[in-house]
């Protein structure tokens, strides 16, 4: 049989959870890219890679950062923003999208300016987002949405969890900490003025 | 708490839809004399449901909703029917449980929370139908009343099972015939305000939700109640419209003609002794009365 790898969909109408076709989490100092384990500064790399020659490159910040509920969520939040502006300068396509929460908003959900973890295909199509990624999303509706967006759409999927990571993103970083953020924006940086992307 | 933990990070503020800035900016939590006439004068906690038009469960669960007294505090737990077709919708924690589970579930949470945050006040409150409260529930609410689980059970009571097309249930009247239950109720209502009393609740209301002045005092008694005293049960009919064969402007008449003298939803509230007690200890008019008395 051979090895499963988390690729770019549409793959099918309901796609099999990566964890069910063998993929497994990363340990610490690791990540995911396309289902294989590395270590986590390849994983940089990649994202960066990804953002600087995207289309739309986009971020979805989830509740645990868009709420002011602890000193964490506030400092993530600004190296978040830090990200993002990085990612505007070098591309005025670049969006950031809320999910402010998890309730379904069926079908009054505006496209264009939030995404709903249970038709995130919505906001992908009618923005043309071509990669994304998560952040501050609860795992098991992340795990959901990058599911749904895999099956549904051909967007290329990143989440910057805080926790173990996600099998169902094409790249995935463990422990997600403000630090971490800052990190992956200084790598966007690097490699915009290397030229090599 | 009120609404310090109910803030949006600046940095994306202004991309957050102006539903949430307005709950933040405009939403009623922390807001000490909050009640039902904030209903349209400030952002609700529910404010798009997918009820039918004219449905009077919607503005019960408006109602309940704008009386709580601690909303950021508050976790509902819910059960199959008509309400959990709304609680995806409503700004307060919620916890949709198996059908009839709900009074079992809030057993559990409230303890853990009691674990969880032994500093803090936290309330439970059951919102669920009259199938899972007294028919596939009863069970689990008798044994959460006979433990003494000190959390609020509020039965929206519409005399059937209306969400899966009007089946007889254990709060139908005796003879009533429904869609899918043409013979006619056999036996009479349950009288679960009884049983509550019986049971250990502290506090019992019965009523329809014609008078929000009455559901807004009921329901802040028996939150109260709950969170110091024992178990409270408040039941409120809420017709079914549709199932009755009413449109959809002839709920409220529907709720008036059901509360008269002798009719099965005339206003009845029991208070235990505990209860009052305590009740006299919160009321700011009878805590001064007693000091200038003193």
């Amino acid at each position: 049989m051979s090895k499963y790898s988390v690729m770019k969909g549409p793959e099918a109408f309901l796609p099999p959870a990566a964890a069910c076709e063998g993929v497994v989490l990363p340990d610490p100092g690791q990540g995911l890219i396309h289902g294989e384990i590395v270590h986590e500064d390849l994983v940089m790399e990649a994202a960066a890679r990804q953002f600087l020659t995207a289309k739309v490159p986009t971020l979805f910040p989830g509740p645990l950062v868009l709420w002011n509920w602890n000193e964490n969520a506030a400092k993530k939040a600004v190296a978040i923003k830090a990200l993002y502006d990085v990612l505007k300068a070098h591309n005025p396509g670049a969006l950031h999208i809320p999910m402010p929460d998890y309730r379904p908003k069926y079908p009054k959900i505006n496209p264009a300016i939030e995404i709903n973890p249970n038709h995130p295909n919505l906001t992908i199509w009618h923005n043309k987002i071509d990669v994304c990624m998560f952040v501050g999303v609860h795992c098991h509706m992340a795990n959901l949405s990058l599911k749904i967006i895999r099956g549904g759409t051909d967007c290329y999927t990143i989440a910057m969890c805080a926790q173990a990571g996600h099998e169902d993103a094409m790249l995935t970083f463990r422990d997600a900490s403000p630090d971490k953020i800052n990190r992956l924006t200084e790598t966007v940086r690097r490699v915009k003025a290397s030229g090599d992307f | 708490m009120g609404k310090e933990k109910i803030k949006i990070n600046p940095e994306f503020y202004d991309i957050m839809p102006v539903e949430y800035q307005e709950l933040v900016e405009e939403g009623t939590y922390g807001k000490e004399d909050r009640g039902w006439k904030d209903v349209g004068e400030s952002k609700e906690l529910i404010e798009e449901h997918s009820l039918c038009a004219g449905c009077p469960e919607s503005i019960a669960f408006r109602y309940v909703l704008a009386c709580l007294p601690a909303p950021e505090d508050t976790i509902m737990v819910g059960s199959t029917g008509c309400t959990s077709l709304v609680f995806p919708h409503v700004a307060v924690h919620n916890i949709h449980s198996l059908f009839g589970n709900q009074n079992a579930v809030a057993s559990g949470l409230k303890r853990a929370l009691s674990y969880r945050f032994p500093d803090k006040v936290k309330d439970v409150v059951v919102l669920a139908g009259d199938g899972a409260t007294v028919d596939i529930g009863l069970d689990m609410t008798l044994q959460s009343w006979f433990r003494q689980e000190k959390f609020t059970t509020i039965c929206f009571d519409n005399e059937l099972y209306a969400n899966t097309g009007g089946q007889s249930s254990g709060l139908m009247q005796k003879g009533f015939v429904a869609k899918m239950a043409p013979a006619g109720k056999k036996f009479d209502k349950v009288n679960l305000p009884e049983i509550a009393k019986v049971s250990g609740c502290h506090y019992v209301a019965k009523m329809t939700v014609s008078k929000p002045n009455r559901v807004e005092k009921a329901i802040r008694q028996a939150i109260l109640i709950a969170r110091e005293v024992g178990p409270t049960y408040i039941q409120l009919y809420t017709p079914c419209i549709l199932e009755i064969g009413k449109q959809m402007m002839e709920g409220l008449q529907e709720m008036r003609d059901s509360e008269g003298p002798n009719k099965r939803f005339e206003f009845e509230e029991y208070i235990s002794e505990e209860a009052k007690a305590y009740l006299e200890t919160i009321d700011p008019k009878k805590k001064k009365k007693k000091a200038i008395t003193a």
